[in-house]
């Protein structure tokens, strides 16, 4: 009786990702294997043309950067917040919150202001006389790494003040005690213990960053194209549907594979810290 | 130590703070600015580019879809979440885990390929209307929330409670109105408002389906800035802040902001 009812509750959330979200991937994946020239033709001549390595390579260099980047941003602003009082705390949490929340559009927008080349940083590097013509900072790589690192630091800050709130303080007191200094604390005693909080906020950064679409689209121009963006420019721009969802499978093994791997990792590495404790 | 009294941790820390608050900042300011293109420093205060958003037919529909897709796929995600978060937590169900990475794996589908495949399959096979294939898309982004956020207050909640009403003669049923949706309330509008606020923030989903019969506003202001540079994107950016802000406060109101980010592990 109790199964049977469980059962009915379970069904519609079951037959909806069923419906909508696997039901779609199949039938845009079906007839890319459908070729005369056998089943991974279309797939190889994707990998074998060195403009869509280039993306891919892009692709994966730009979640790489912006995760090392967000995560050695991250662990000191979190061990600050996670440590105030907590009026204070909450305070600041909002702060954090407030961008995250807040459209990826107009994140990526107030960067067009400051990077463009009329943008306040030329001018400001330009007014010090550090520069004599403007830096093209805007439409590159870079611009999308700087876009994403804004993007994805506050939920790899919220992820990680989770992590630190759980910590206990007494490891660190006795590590001072026995003439251990700041940072060798951070270094040997805080970040092993977060292992477990940093790997997943990676995860979720690395993810994110790499099937970004608005980044790459508003700060990446037309020239530095990345996965997501290249699906959209096969499928609407040059009609090539088969092409875009080839691009679209490829995405989907890279970040799920890697996120998989990340996450076997973080499991290994959290019962040797056990282990030790 | 490295707590909040560290100096170099303070530093640091605040100017990190100030590098997330100075770009949003700085978008305000240029929304007053009474240039023709985006510019600083500000030359002269208008309030011309406010106005200038209600010129903007797209912005206009663009607000009303984005506001009615994201209420609907939120309160769908609610409806069909909550009674599989319930059989989950509350019944013996073999493959318990299984089912639960089910519910979450829509979050491992790229946003941009659930939105392509969406327009190729319901839209283009189907000949499903836009509306129904964009909220069903936004459906798929809300679900986990409703699924990571409401199991976290259902495993916190006491089991015996339901159970003693059960024993004094309230039906199963009865039983799930009046005493577990009021237990875990909280749970429940904070997934609503994470829901909501990633629905109508969200541009790799609506972005195919986004088209003349159904324009959504993220899309409409990326399309616009595509075309203009000038304040109008930086007013209508401040709305959009407003906007947040507004929910966030709701949000802390009503229940909280830190239920916002409760991890169910």
């Amino acid at each position: 009786m109790k199964t049977r009812s469980g059962f009915w509750l379970l069904f519609p959330a079951f037959i909806s990702v069923l419906i909508f979200a696997f039901f779609p991937l199949i039938q845009i994946a079906i007839p890319t294997f459908q070729t005369p020239k056998g089943f991974l033709d279309l797939y190889t001549k994707f990998l074998e043309n060195t403009y869509n390595l280039h993306v891919i390579g892009r692709t994966f260099k730009i979640a790489l950067i912006t995760t090392l980047i967000v995560l050695i941003l991250g662990i000191p602003i979190s061990l600050w917040i996670a440590r105030q009082k907590s009026k204070i705390k909450s305070i600041l949490t909002i702060l954090i919150l407030f961008p995250m929340l807040t459209n990826a559009v107009v994140r990526n927008f107030a960067w067009i202001i400051i990077l463009g080349r009329n943008g306040i940083l030329n001018k400001f590097l330009m007014s010090l006389h550090l520069i004599n013509s403007p830096l093209n900072i805007l439409y590159t790589d870079t611009a999308i790494i700087i876009g994403s690192v804004y993007l994805f630091l506050p939920i790899m800050i919220i992820s990680l003040v989770g992590s630190v709130s759980e910590l206990n303080i007494e490891a660190e007191e006795a590590a001072a005690v026995l003439g251990a200094n700041p940072w060798i604390n951070l270094i040997k005693i805080v970040i092993p213990q977060l292992v477990s909080g940093i790997l997943t906020g990676c995860i979720l950064v690395f993810a994110g960053a790499m099937t970004a679409y608005t980044t790459p689209q508003i700060l990446g121009g037309n020239k530095n194209l990345v996965m997501s963006t290249l699906i959209y420019q096969q499928a609407m721009t040059l009609g090539n549907w088969k092409n875009a969802s080839v691009i679209a499978i490829i995405l989907i093994l890279i970040s799920t594979s890697s996120m998989i791997l990340m996450r076997k990792a973080s499991h290994t590495l959290d019962r040797r810290s056990d282990s030790n404790a | 130590m490295l707590n909040r009294k560290n100096k170099t941790l303070t530093i640091i820390s605040i100017i990190i703070l100030i590098l997330l608050m100075f770009p949003l900042l700085l978008v305000i300011l240029t929304s007053f600015n009474n240039q023709d293109s985006i510019s600083l420093p500000i030359k002269g205060f208008t309030l011309s580019w406010y106005a200038n958003i209600f010129q903007q037919p797209d912005f206009i529909s663009g607000f009303e879809s984005s506001l009615l897709v994201a209420i609907i796929a939120s309160l769908l995600a609610l409806i069909i979440g909550i009674p599989a978060v319930y059989a989950l937590t509350r019944f013996n169900i073999i493959h318990k885990s299984w089912f639960q990475s089910f519910f979450l794996s829509p979050t491992l589908i790229p946003e941009i390929v659930i939105g392509f495949a969406l327009y190729q399959t319901a839209v283009i096979s189907f000949r499903l209307p836009v509306m129904p294939s964009l909220i069903i898309g936004h459906f798929l982004l809300c679900l986990p929330y409703v699924i990571r956020l409401v199991t976290a207050s259902m495993l916190l909640m006491d089991k015996n409670i339901e159970e003693a009403a059960w024993v004094c003669g309230c039906s199963p049923q009865k039983g799930f109105f009046l005493i577990v949706l009021p237990n875990i309330k909280a749970s429940i509008v904070a997934a609503f408002m994470m829901c909501f606020i990633n629905s109508f923030n969200n541009i790799p989903i609506s972005l195919f389906m986004n088209g003349p019969s159904i324009t959504m506003l993220p899309p409409a202001i990326l399309n616009y800035l595509q075309n203009n540079y000038d304040p109008t994107v930086s007013a209508i950016s401040v709305v959009l802040m407003i906007f947040t802000a507004l929910i966030m406060f709701l949000t802390e109101k009503i229940v909280g902001l830190n239920k916002l980010t409760d991890r169910s592990n």
